[in-house]
């Protein structure tokens, strides 16, 4: 009998799967997209195009230690040492095309939706003109309001309309509409599985390991739209749920002490060494706005609900929402600290930090500490700062839950 | 008696106390972690307060060193430390700004002394001990001539850059195009004082402030620096130390169950 798989032995399948079609796609001869990681890939999933996409393949690249080579390289060619690291490892990548670690194959289309940041617009018009290839681009303002704007859904969906056109026209082939619901279909289940098992860290201590989340960043990132995925977060519910039932935490030889929130990406070059920090004194990551930024929902065939739900994402809202959003988190998972990783490659990410650890901190006393590093590249991070800084955390979390206790 | 330890970048720091809490000894040397600092200060500590080995019932290490030293019963970090050391040493006291070797730190702490919230410089050494160390070896001076020499200044020069490095081209600039040496150094003050002055924002800090490390030597810095924020920095005792005092307090309140 075949004993049932384990979610990180379908996670590893599916990731190593899904590079391997897309070369084996492009080698065919097939169309290939590249395409920023909170896009409608909807519409590429309905068209049968293999995509795949640069910021998941950057930090597997920092996560093997490789992207100096890369990063160098994109300096070389001009690019400023502050434009994002991901970009700049991806359009290093772009000349080299080679990494020992894992290649991807070069793009004959390029599809970019600007919710995230403003400078994903840059980084691939200018792979488009590079490579001299068709570019589809979703240009996704900022929501300065706090709740995203009719126009703004209008605009997306006047956007998702035009790319259908723009996809008939470039692979010759009829938009299939019942395919689209289809995947529309499939991809929110995706996420809603992808949220139930992240909301499964709510439990104290939590079936969660936090850092485990970064991994299956990959395929929500990657294939959303591929029941594959879908069954990877179902897989992992129900092995979390177990878990959380016999009242398993995170750690096989450990309590989880300490339940924290982490603000931003990976530091993909260090990931092993900053873990290693935290788990020496018992900390958890619980959470981070990772959850909500994948929980992609609307309603089968509406449009307008798609426009919205790509409008929306946590990247792309204001101030008050984003303060909300964490002072939420900090209740929801009782989080007893918050470690900001001021990432900095990711502007948008960073500018607001302060701010909203400050507002964040009024609003529920829970301490936080700062930490400069950057998400792939190696050499904005020092390893004896960051210990400091996470170290006075756990001091000030200590102290805190000292004077909690006090009173029984 | 009970021994604490400060392992910084540039300097080693010891303090011990007594059962009573009571000061017996601090000393202070002028090179840290690395080096045989760490060992010579505890060798020279323990001969001033004229103990041996035997009577330390508790160590406790802090600073950036702390992780690689041995031989401690516990570390913790410098920012914990620097709050139970002024907390100890003076009354009042909410907010303390600690500039090291190579890191500066802005620190709350409650009326308890605990930590309520801290801001560390970013990564790079603008605002710390180094940039002056930089400053004074561009200026041809020792660093402890740097604060009479600004004393006597008599222009407002700004440094814009604040990267080290750049602070450093800069500087070499100014002196090329005849701006004096005093001047020179006021303006590198002013450029930590301006940088520290940040950090006291983000931390929103309160009164009454303190001033500690080793740059709290520096009389203008501590000068400019109260200009800068408009209000008035409380010396603190044993400026160098007050982080090794700290840890003594922390090794005598683990010692005996306090903490
Ligand atoms: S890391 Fe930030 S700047 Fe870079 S692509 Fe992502 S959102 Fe944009």
């Amino acid at each position: 009998m075949e004993t049932k798989k384990s979610s990180r032995q379908l996670l590893d399948e599916a990731l190593a799967k899904h590079y391997e079609d897309a070369l084996t796609a492009k080698a065919a001869g097939k169309l290939v997209a590249w395409a920023t990681s909170i896009c409608p890939q909807e519409l590429l999933e309905t068209m049968d195009i293999d995509v795949v996409y640069p910021e998941n393949h950057a930090a597997a690249i920092g996560a093997r230690k490789g992207a100096l080579t890369f990063i160098e390289h994109a300096e070389g060619m001009g690019y400023s040492s502050d434009i994002c690291s991901y970009a700049r490892v991806n359009m290093g990548y772009a000349e080299i095309q080679e990494f020992a670690g894992g290649n991807i194959p070069m793009p004959d289309l390029i599809f970019c939706c600007s919710n995230i940041c403003n400078t994903v617009i840059k980084w691939y018009e200018n792979l488009a003109v590079t490579l001299n290839i068709p570019l589809i681009m979703f240009d996704m303002p900022f929501n300065h309001t706090y709740e995203v704007p009719e126009h703004s859904v209008k605009y997306m969906r006047a956007q998702i309309e035009y790319a259908i056109e723009r996809l008939e026209a470039i692979t010759g082939r009829k938009f299939d509409y019942e395919r689209f619901a289809e995947v529309m279909k499939i991809s929110n289940e995706t996420c809603e599985w992808w949220k139930k098992a992240t909301d499964l860290a709510v439990h104290t201590p939590s079936p969660l390991k936090g850092y485990d989340m970064f991994n299956y960043m990959a395929v929500i990132v990657c294939m959303r739209g591929k029941t594959a995925c879908k069954e990877i977060f179902q897989t992992w519910y129900e092995e979390m749920k177990e878990k959380a039932a016999n009242g398993e935490g995170p750690f096989k030889d450990g309590e989880e002490s300490y339940r924290v929130m982490w603000d931003g990406i990976a530091c993909w070059p260090h990931l092993s060494s900053t873990y290693k920090v935290l788990r020496k004194f018992g900390i958890n990551m619980v959470t981070s706005t990772y959850p909500e930024s994948w929980n992609i929902r609307y309603e089968t065939n509406d449009l307008d609900g798609m426009a919205r739900a790509y409008s929306s994402n946590y990247a792309n809202r204001n101030l008050n929402y984003g303060i909300k959003n964490v002072t939420k988190l900090v209740e929801d998972f009782a989080l007893e600290g918050i470690i900001y990783h001021s990432n900095r490659s990711c502007k948008l990410m960073d500018f607001r930090q302060y701010e909203v650890q400050r507002r964040v901190e009024e609003a529920t006393g829970v301490p936080s500490v700062i930490f400069d590093g950057d998400q792939t590249d190696p050499r904005i991070f020092s390893q004896g700062q960051y210990e400091t800084r996470i170290q006075a955390l756990v001091e000030m979390m200590a102290e805190k839950k000292k004077s909690e206790v006090t009173y029984e | 008696m009970y021994l604490g330890i400060d392992i910084g970048s540039s300097s080693s720091k010891a303090a011990i106390i007594d059962r009573n809490m009571a000061i017996v000894a601090t000393h202070v040397i002028n090179i840290g972690t690395g080096t045989r600092g760490p060992s010579q200060v505890i060798e020279e500590v323990m001969q001033k307060a004229n103990i041996t080995q035997e009577e330390i019932l508790y160590t406790v290490v802090t600073g950036y060193g702390r992780v690689t030293f041995q031989q401690a019963n516990a570390q913790i970090t410098e920012i914990s430390c620097h709050a139970k050391g002024v907390s100890y040493l003076m009354k009042g006291i909410r907010t303390i700004i600690d500039i090291g070797g190579q890191d500066a730190k802005v620190i709350r702490i409650e009326a308890d002394g605990r930590v309520k919230n801290f801001v560390m410089n970013e990564k790079c050494a603008a605002g710390t001990g180094r940039f002056l160390e930089v400053m004074a070896r561009v200026l041809g001076c020792d660093i402890s001539e740097l604060s009479d020499l600004a004393d006597s200044a008599t222009n407002d020069i700004p440094i814009s850059s604040v990267c080290t490095v750049f602070a450093e081209s800069e500087v070499i600039s100014r002196l090329a195009s005849g701006a004096s040496v005093e001047d020179v150094a006021r303006g590198a003050h002013l450029s930590i004082a301006k940088r520290i002055v940040g950090m006291c924002n983000r931390v929103g800090f309160e009164a009454d402030i303190t001033m500690t490390g080793g740059v709290a030597l520096n009389k203008n810095v501590v000068k400019v620096l109260s200009e800068e924020l408009n209000m008035e920095i409380k010396a603190a005792p044993e400026t160098q130390a007050v982080g090794a005092i700290g840890a003594a307090v922390f090794a005598y309140e683990r010692h005996n169950k306090q903490d």
